[in-house]
C-alpha cells in the first residue's frame, strides 16, 4: 500500500494531530513502507481463525453498579492547562 | 565494595535485616550515585525528599519490630510510566507536560504498602514507544557498558532508564513495563535481570497505557532472586484493572530451587534467525547445555508463525496506542497549545506534544482502524495473533518452557537504526511473540559479546507459571556466573 501526501494529511486530521506541510511526504514514504511490511501477513491462511481480542483466558467480572467515587474536584482539576470555577476551559464551540 | 548503593536488592535486604545498616543510609548512598551519574541520564526526575521520608519511616517501623517485610526499607527505581501521587509522571512525553498525578499506581502503591523507598522516575522512550530509549523527549538514556569507538550506546528500550539505573548501581532494582520486550531486550543490553510476567499478573492500573492488550509491568534487578523478591510485590489482583487475575501470588523466591530434573525445555527452531550473529548462536546452544546439566532435556519445537509476530504486532500496538492516545487532548492535563478553535487546539497540542515515533504509530493505528482497511489490517492482524498464541499451546503441550536469546544483537550506538524504523523495531523479533500470546518471560545476563558488551538469554513459560520460568532463569543464572562490570564502574575504581 503506497500512502501519498493527501492520504497522510487526511489521517493526520483523524488523528487531530498538526503535521506541518513539509512533514508530509517524508511520512508518507515512512508510513508506505511499514504498510507494505505488514502486508506480509496476507500470507497467513486464516480462514476460520476468529480475531484475539484478549490474552487472559478469564471472562470479565461484572461489578455493582454503584458510585465508589466521586466529589473530588479538586483533585480532578488540579491539572488542568485552563479552568472556570469547577469546569475545564476552552476555546469558544458554540456561535452566540 | 564500595557503598551500600552497590549492594544487590537481597543483599540489601539481609543486611537491613541484620541491622548492619539502616535504609536512611541505603537510600542516601543510591542517591549519591544517582547524582554523581547524571550523565547516565537514567531519570527524568529524582525524589530525594520523599526517598529519605521512606526510608526514615521504613527504619521506625523496623527499630519498633513493624518491619513489613522484605521489601521494607529497599530502595527502588520506577519507570516514568506509572503514575506516582505528588510526583511528576512524564512518560517521556512532552505531552505530560508539567502533569502531577493525584493517585498513585495499583504497583507502586503495592511496592509502598510493603516498605520500598522509591529513589525517582526513570527515563524511558516516549509513551513506552521504542527499543533504544532514543525517543525521550528529555533525551536518551545512556547504557553504562559504553561508549565504544568513541559512542554512547543505547541502554535499549523501552524502560532504558530503569535498566541503566540498575546496571550502574545507582538503584538495586527498578519497575519497567513491557509491551513488546521493553523489560527483557533492555535488561539484555545493560547485563541484568529483566522479567515480563504474564499478562494479568501485575495491575495495569495507574500505568500509562500504550497498548492495553499488551502492556504488563515487572522486575528489573541484578540477580533472579532479586526479580522474583520485586516480583511478589508487585502482584496483585486489582479489581481496577478488570483484566488482572484473582489468583495468588506465589512465594516466587521459593521457587528458585536449581533443580530442573524432569522439565522439559524446548528450542523453538524458527528463531535461528538468517544472519544471527554466531556469538548469540553460540550462547543460546550453551544456555541448552546448562540447562542439561541442571537435568532438564533439551527438545527442538516448531512455532510456525514466528516471522509474522513483528508486522502483527506493528498493526495491533499503534492500532490500540492511537486510540489510548486519543486522550492527549490539552483539555484536563498536561501540555496545552492554543488554537482559534477547539479543533485547532487539539490538532496544535497533538502536534507539538507528540514526537516522531509516537506520532508514526499513531498515524499507523488511526489508519489501520479507518473505515475501509479495518478488516484489512486490524482484524486480520487480530486472527493471526490467535494463530501465534496456538503455535504456543502447542509447543507448551510438548515442553514446560522455551529458551531462545532475548535479542538479536548486543546494544549498539545511540543515533544507530535512526532512519529505518523497521531496523529499529527488529530489534524485538525474539521477545514480541510472547507478549503477543501474553505469556511471561524472562531475560537472563549470560555472556558477553567479542566487544566485551552483555547478550541475554529468554526463558518462555506456561501463562502464571513465573515459579518454572524464575527457577531455570536461576539454574541458567548460576551456570553463566555473570559477573562482568560495566566499563563505567571499572574506570571508576
Amino acid at each position: 500500500m503506497s500512502l501519498d501526501k493527501d492520504t497522510v494529511r487526511n489521517i493526520a486530521w483523524l488523528a487531530r494531530l498538526k503535521v506541518p506541510e513539509e512533514a508530509l511526504d517524508g511520512l508518507a514514504g515512512e508510513l508506505s513502507r511499514i504498510l507494505d511490511w505488514v502486508e506480509q501477513l496476507d500470507e497467513v491462511d486464516t480462514d476460520g481463525v476468529a480475531p484475539m481480542t484478549s490474552v487472559v483466558d478469564v471472562t470479565l467480572p461484572v461489578r455493582d453498579d454503584a458510585v465508589t467515587d466521586g466529589h473530588h474536584p479538586d483533585r480532578v482539576l488540579v491539572n488542568a492547562p485552563d479552568r472556570v470555577d469547577d469546569y475545564y476551559a476552552v476555546p469558544k464551540v458554540v456561535e452566540q | 565494595m564500595s557503598g551500600l548503593h552497590e549492594l544487590t536488592l537481597g543483599a540489601a535486604a539481609e543486611g537491613l535485616s541484620k541491622g548492619e545498616f539502616s535504609s536512611l543510609e541505603l537510600t542516601e548512598s543510591c542517591l549519591a550515585a544517582m547524582a554523581d551519574r547524571r550523565d547516565l541520564n537514567a531519570f527524568v526526575t529524582e525524589t530525594p525528599d520523599l526517598a529519605r521520608e521512606r526510608a526514615t519511616a521504613s527504619d521506625a517501623r523496623r527499630a519498633a519490630g513493624e518491619a513489613r517485610g522484605p521489601l521494607d526499607g529497599l530502595p527502588y527505581a520506577a519507570k516514568d510510566l506509572y503514575c506516582t501521587e505528588g510526583v511528576l509522571t512524564t512518560a517521556g512525553s512532552h505531552i505530560l507536560d508539567g502533569f502531577v498525578p493525584t493517585y498513585e499506581s495499583t504497583v507502586t502503591a503495592n511496592l509502598r504498602d510493603a516498605g520500598m523507598v522509591m529513589l525517582g522516575k526513570a527515563n524511558l522512550d516516549e509513551f513506552a514507544m521504542g527499543s533504544s530509549n532514543v525517543t525521550s523527549y528529555f533525551g536518551p538514556a545512556k547504557n553504562p557498558w559504553g561508549p565504544r569507538d568513541g559512542r554512547d550506546l543505547v541502554p535499549g528500550g523501552s524502560s532504558g532508564g530503569s535498566a541503566a539505573a540498575v546496571a550502574a548501581r545507582l538503584a538495586p532494582a527498578a519497575i519497567g513495563t513491557d509491551t513488546g520486550g521493553s523489560i527483557r531486550q533492555p535488561a539484555a543490553f545493560c547485563g541484568i535481570v529483566g522479567l515480563k510476567p504474564t499478562y494479568g499478573r501485575c495491575s495495569r492500573w495507574g500505568i500509562v497505557a500504550f497498548a492495553s492488550s499488551l502492556d504488563q509491568a515487572g522486575p528489573m534487578a541484578r540477580r533472579v532472586r532479586d526479580a522474583a523478591l520485586l516480583l511478589g510485590g508487585m502482584a496483585s489482583h486489582d479489581p481496577k484493572d478488570s483484566t488482572s487475575v484473582p489468583a495468588e501470588v506465589p512465594d516466587y523466591a521459593a521457587a528458585l530451587t536449581g533443580d530442573l530434573r524432569g522439565l522439559k525445555i524446548g528450542i523453538p527452531k524458527e528463531y535461528v534467525a538468517d544472519g544471527m550473529p554466531g556469538e548469540i548462536r553460540m550462547l543460546w546452544e550453551r544456555g541448552a547445555d546448562w540447562l542439561k546439566d541442571a537435568g532438564a532435556e533439551v527438545a527442538e519445537v516448531s512455532l510456525p508463525h514466528t516471522r509474522h509476530a513483528l508486522p502483527t504486532y506493528y498493526i495491533i500496538a499503534p492500532a490500540e496506542a492511537s486510540s489510548n492516545l486519543a486522550r492527549y487532548d490539552g483539555v484536563r492535563f498536561g501540555l496545552r497549545v492554543p488554537g482559534d478553535t477547539l479543533e485547532e487546539m487539539y490538532e496544535n497540542t497533538r502536534g507539538a506534544g507528540f514526537g516522531a515515533e509516537v506520532r508514526r504509530r499513531v498515524l499507523i493505528g488511526t489508519y489501520v482502524l479507518s473505515a475501509g482497511y479495518y478488516d484489512a489490517y486490524y482484524l486480520k492482524a487480530q486472527r493471526v495473533r490467535a494463530r501465534i498464541a496456538e503455535d504456543f499451546r502447542t509447543a507448551f503441550a510438548a515442553v514446560d518452557l522455551l529458551l531462545t536469546p532475548t535479542a538479536p544483537s548486543a546494544a549498539f550506538a545511540i543515533g544507530d537504526k535512526e532512519d529505518d524504523p523497521i531496523a529499529m523495531y527488529l530489534n524485538d523479533v525474539f521477545t514480541v511473540p510472547t507478549s503477543l500470546a501474553g505469556l511471561p518471560g524472562v531475560s537472563v545476563p549470560a555472556g558477553l559479546s567479542a566487544d566485551g558488551l552483555p547478550l541475554g538469554l529468554q526463558l518462555i513459560g506456561r501463562p502464571f507459571d513465573e515459579t518454572t520460568v524464575l527457577r531455570a532463569a536461576g539454574v541458567l543464572e548460576e551456570a553463566a556466573g555473570f559477573s562482568a562490570v560495566p566499563g563505567m564502574l571499572r574506570e571508576d575504581s
